[in-house]
């Protein structure tokens, strides 16, 4: 069941629009194949996540203030990214809660989305015509799915590309160990967590690790290259958007 | 810096290159992972009784006064001893009283991680007392001097062969290394202990107080044996382990046992509430029970945090954080490791001590997924982040926040920022991975993703 | 001012800030109250009748590595022991006074240790056997309730390797919430000072997870039931 053509203000986050625009340019083929008007807003660049994960909530508010300012009209805001959904839908509420901004924030929440809780959820979407011939693994960023309830959507979306073969590796829903700041302030513990990840899923036979959030993909493939891995990462929407 | 955060990652860094022990403790955890997930599905409905755990033990911890007031007035009409100890060492000295009032000459003790919170061992050998173990887990790693390594297993990070050597050198006795034949050698030399012991200490998993008893969980009987032969019972517990009602067991007994060690109920579940009582065989003649606060009513008093206390010490989110498997409980480095001990030891013994504990975290949310009274583990750790950020912010990282505020709110800025990052590319290229490598803790281990020469703002202009 | 009373008076000091209650999931209903009383609706099932019943005891019996039997008389529970007697090699047993050992324990015609009379505890802990009854078989577990008043004390039913519980029918109860009722209404206000609910023989798994019998408290379990 399509929805009726929406414009849908798409956030590509600060880390995927400077090292991974393949990631954004491909969602908006998709958003544009199912016949959404796509909006990016020049200066909507960041959610403000680092500073607030550090705890320095007060040096959030500006760049997460700015960004409520930019959304404010939005009729459906799709972020892509799981990390930086679960920053807005989640943690905007908890950072303004008694302050002047905090019904504005609860509300731009419920019109926000990550990409694929948008097409499935939102907009009753699974079949996008596409085709991935290859043996993948999914790996569920940690925010998505705990934060933001994502297991299903990603699979479902998945499931219907042609030639497309998905298994599941044993540790898919264990944390990667990117964690943000984390993994430049503990790099020892990020890097070991970062290996279980790595080795569970070449353990899969698959030639792709797909995820839904890019910071994920960052970490795993830093490791892959140094290791020498023959398994490629890739985005989620970057599948979806071959056709 | 503190000390403590120096030392953890330094002991961070080597328990994660030690691929061994962390092979050891993967194993261990997944075993009981897979035991976990069938014992919940067992359950009609675990995620239902997660929010009745939750809500029982608010009422619990928010009626706080009216509940241990019955407790310790039920216990006390039946002859039970009841103290209270607002620090550590009022808790020590009370026991290390008790037992010198008593004579007695040596104490046996069953699993309670409020007497490691106190040092209480050390207060007692240091007046001459023998304090013998009896939990198999803790009588171990009393042999090696250590601390536990988890709070439900005590000695996951040891191989047989290592507990075999131990027995050889420690005890004299070690047939072989084959788990069955070491655990009777413990189980010869406790039962001497057990039979002579004038004093029996124990903690405690739950107080009950409609009915002014106290709860005990364990599997191998050392607990009931420490509450049945010495003559003098002492119970020594923190004063947020309350249960409102009896019944309430139902609930929490079978969810401690699934969440904690993936078996759907405990090998002994046992309550107590008395000494031995009129027309009873055996049991204690005296029977303490040791009430602590030790910062707990700090705690207490920060609304937002309060939920901590809900806290049963079920370890199930040890078992299930990324950061516990790969670094081990010993590197935390105080007595409540994993999500929970990061969240609380803050509050027992000072934030800027221990921030570093919250920091040290990818904020999965595995941990307050698995709760069993659902403790919202991962959001305390970025209340303790920005708390300890309000009390004694970092210049350096207050400076490094507004510059990244002045390019993220200025496009502009951004856009010269990853031109900027493309061009210095090929010269990152020759300090990478050296000592000038400014992002050289990411370097180390992993490659940098290239920069490419066009991001997504400028594909989306260009289409324009 | 005593230490309890410092104590209660930072809780209530403490307590004047309000923690809003856990928030349960969307769209679910509220809980019956107390929270905790509807705890059958969410433990494992247990099935309707006391067939049910014993099946589940059995099998959870199995699953913990104890033994149960179900008997139809005392002769044939008499000759279980008898039985058992034989097998494991007793030497020396101890129980308590109670209906059920008083009618059955006598055919073991081995010395017997009576903890209900004053007792050494060495010659407790030197018998091959401890012969109890209980308040209650728990299907749901594979439980066995029983209190200090009346099992013969703390000691009889953990010191001994082998712990041999005789139990009748109309103890069975289906789950943790009916036994906990079957307490308040056996003994009212009056609560023996030990009631231990021992679901299997005594067993850890502190060595490398795997799991041994008979740690401290018994090897065996054996509950015969007539």
């Amino acid at each position: 069941m399509h929805a009726e053509r929406m414009t849908v203000t798409l956030f590509i986050p600060c880390f995927v629009d400077a090292l991974f625009p393949h990631a954004g340019i491909s969602m908006v083929q998709v958003l544009e194949r199912l016949g959404h008007q796509v909006v990016c807003p020049k200066a909507l660049v960041c959610c403000g996540q680092p500073a607030f994960n550090s705890g320095y909530w007060d040096e959030a508010r500006p760049i997460a203030t700015r960004t409520l300012e930019i959304l404010k009209d939005a009729e459906a805001i799709v972020i892509g990214s799981g990390s930086c959904g679960a920053m807005v839908k989640k943690f905007y509420p908890e950072l303004f809660s008694g302050t002047k901004h905090a019904q504005l924030a609860g509300q731009i929440a419920s019109r926000t989305w990550e990409f694929s809780d948008f097409l499935v959820s939102k907009l009753g979407v699974t079949d996008l015509d596409a085709r991935f011939p290859a043996k993948v693994t999914f790996h569920d960023g940690c925010h998505g799915l705990r934060e933001l309830g994502i297991k299903t959507a990603p699979r479902a979306l998945l499931a219907e590309v042609r030639d497309l073969v998905l298994v599941e590796m044993a540790e898919a829903e264990t944390c990667c160990g990117f964690g943000g700041t984390f993994a430049t302030k503990f790099p020892m513990i990020s890097t070991a967590m970062g290996e279980a990840k790595c080795a569970s899923a070449i353990e899969t036979g698959a030639e792709y690790i797909v995820s839904n959030d890019s910071s994920c993909l960052m970490q795993i493939q830093g490791l892959l290259s140094r290791q020498g891995g023959k398994i490629k990462t890739i985005h989620l929407a970057e599948v979806l958007a071959q056709q | 810096m503190s000390s403590y955060a120096t030392k953890f990652s330094r002991d961070a860094r080597r328990v994660t290159s030690d691929r061994r022990l962390r092979q050891t403790i993967r194993t261990a955890l997944h075993n009981y992972e897979i035991a976990r997930d069938r014992h919940q599905t067992a359950f009609r409905d675990w995620q239902t009784a997660r929010q009745a755990a939750a809500e029982t033990k608010w009422e619990a911890i928010n009626l706080l006064p009216q509940h241990l007031a019955e407790f310790a007035d039920k216990l006390a009409v039946r002859g039970t001893k009841v103290h209270w100890a607002s620090t550590a060492k009022q808790a020590s000295d009370i026991i290390v009283g008790i037992v010198q009032a008593r004579g007695a000459r040596s104490i046996i003790k069953s699993k309670a991680m409020t007497a490691e919170e106190i040092h209480l061992n050390g207060a007692l050998e240091n007046v001459g007392y023998e304090v013998v173990e009896s939990d198999l887990g803790e009588f171990i790693v009393q042999l090696r001097h250590e601390a536990p390594f988890h709070i439900v297993f005590p000695s996951m990070h040891l191989t047989r062969g290592e507990i075999k050597d131990l027995f050889q050198s420690a005890l004299g006795d070690a047939p072989s290394d084959d788990p069955e034949a070491l655990t009777m050698v413990a189980r010869r030399v406790l039962r001497k202990k057990y039979l002579t012991a004038d004093v029996g200490i124990t903690g405690a998993n739950f107080a009950i107080a409609e009915t002014g008893m106290i709860s005990i969980t364990e599997n191998e009987g050392n607990a009931r044996l420490t509450a049945a032969l010495p003559k003098t019972m002492v119970t020594l517990l923190g004063i947020e382990k309350i249960l409102p009602r009896m019944a309430d067991l139902a609930l929490f007994l079978p969810m401690l046992a699934t969440a904690g060690a993936g078996q759907p109920m405990t090998g002994y579940n046992t309550l107590y509430g008395g000494p031995r009582q009129y027309g009873e065989c055996d049991g204690p003649e005296e029977f303490h029970v040791v009430l602590l606060d030790n910062h707990r009513t700090e705690l207490l008093a920060d609304p937002q945090q309060r939920d901590a206390l809900h806290c049963i010490r079920c370890g199930a989110c040890l078992n299930v954080c990324p950061i516990f498997r790969n670094i081990g409980g010993h590197t935390y480095n105080t007595t409540y490791s994993g999500p929970i001990g990061s969240v609380i030891t803050p509050h027992l013994r000072g934030l800027q001590d221990w921030k570093h504990l919250s920091a040290a975290s990818s904020l999965c949310g595995a941990c307050t997924e698995a709760c069993p009274v659902k403790i919202n583990l991962h959001h305390h750790l970025l209340h303790n982040r920005r708390n300890a950020v309000k009390l004694k912010p970092s210049a350096r990282e207050q400076f490094g926040y507004d510059m990244f505020t002045s390019v993220m709110n200025h496009p502009f800025v951004w856009w010269l920022g990853k031109k900027t990052g493309w061009l210095l590319q090929p010269l990152h290229n020759i300090v990478k991975r050296s000592p000038l490598d400014p992002v050289r803790a990411w370097t180390k281990t992993r490659d940098l993703p290239p920069v490419p020469r066009h991001s997504f703002k400028d594909w989306w202009r260009k289409r324009k | 001012m005593s230490e309890r009373d410092n104590i209660l008076g930072r809780i209530r000091e403490a307590l004047k800030a309000k923690a809003p209650r856990p928030s349960p999931r969307d769209g679910a209903a509220p809980l019956p109250q107390p929270p905790a009383g509807g705890a059958r609706q969410w433990l494992p099932p247990v099935g309707r009748n006391f067939k049910d019943w014993v099946e589940l005891f059995g099998k959870n019996a199995a699953e913990l590595k104890a033994d149960f039997l179900l008997v139809s008389s005392s002769d044939e529970m008499r000759q279980a022991l008898v039985s058992l007697r034989d097998a494991e090699r007793w030497k020396s047993a101890a129980c308590h006074s109670g209906l059920l050992p008083d009618a059955i324990c006598p055919v073991l015609g081995i010395p017997m240790v009576h903890t209900d009379k004053h007792y050494d505890v060495h010659m407790l802990e030197a018998c091959d056997v401890g012969i109890t009854e209980c308040d209650a078989l728990i299907a749901q577990t594979g439980s066995v309730m029983l209190s200090s008043r009346r099992a013969g004390g703390r000691a009889l039913s953990i010191l001994p390797p082998h712990h041999v519980v005789l139990a009748r029918r109309d103890q069975l109860v289906a789950d943790l919430p009916a036994a906990f009722e079957l307490l308040k209404t056996e003994y009212g206000d009056n609560l023996p000072s030990m009631i231990s609910f021992i679901t299997g023989p005594s067993r850890t798994g502190d060595i490398e997870r795997i799991l041994v019998l008979g740690a401290h408290g018994p090897k065996k379990l054996t509950v015969l039931c007539v």
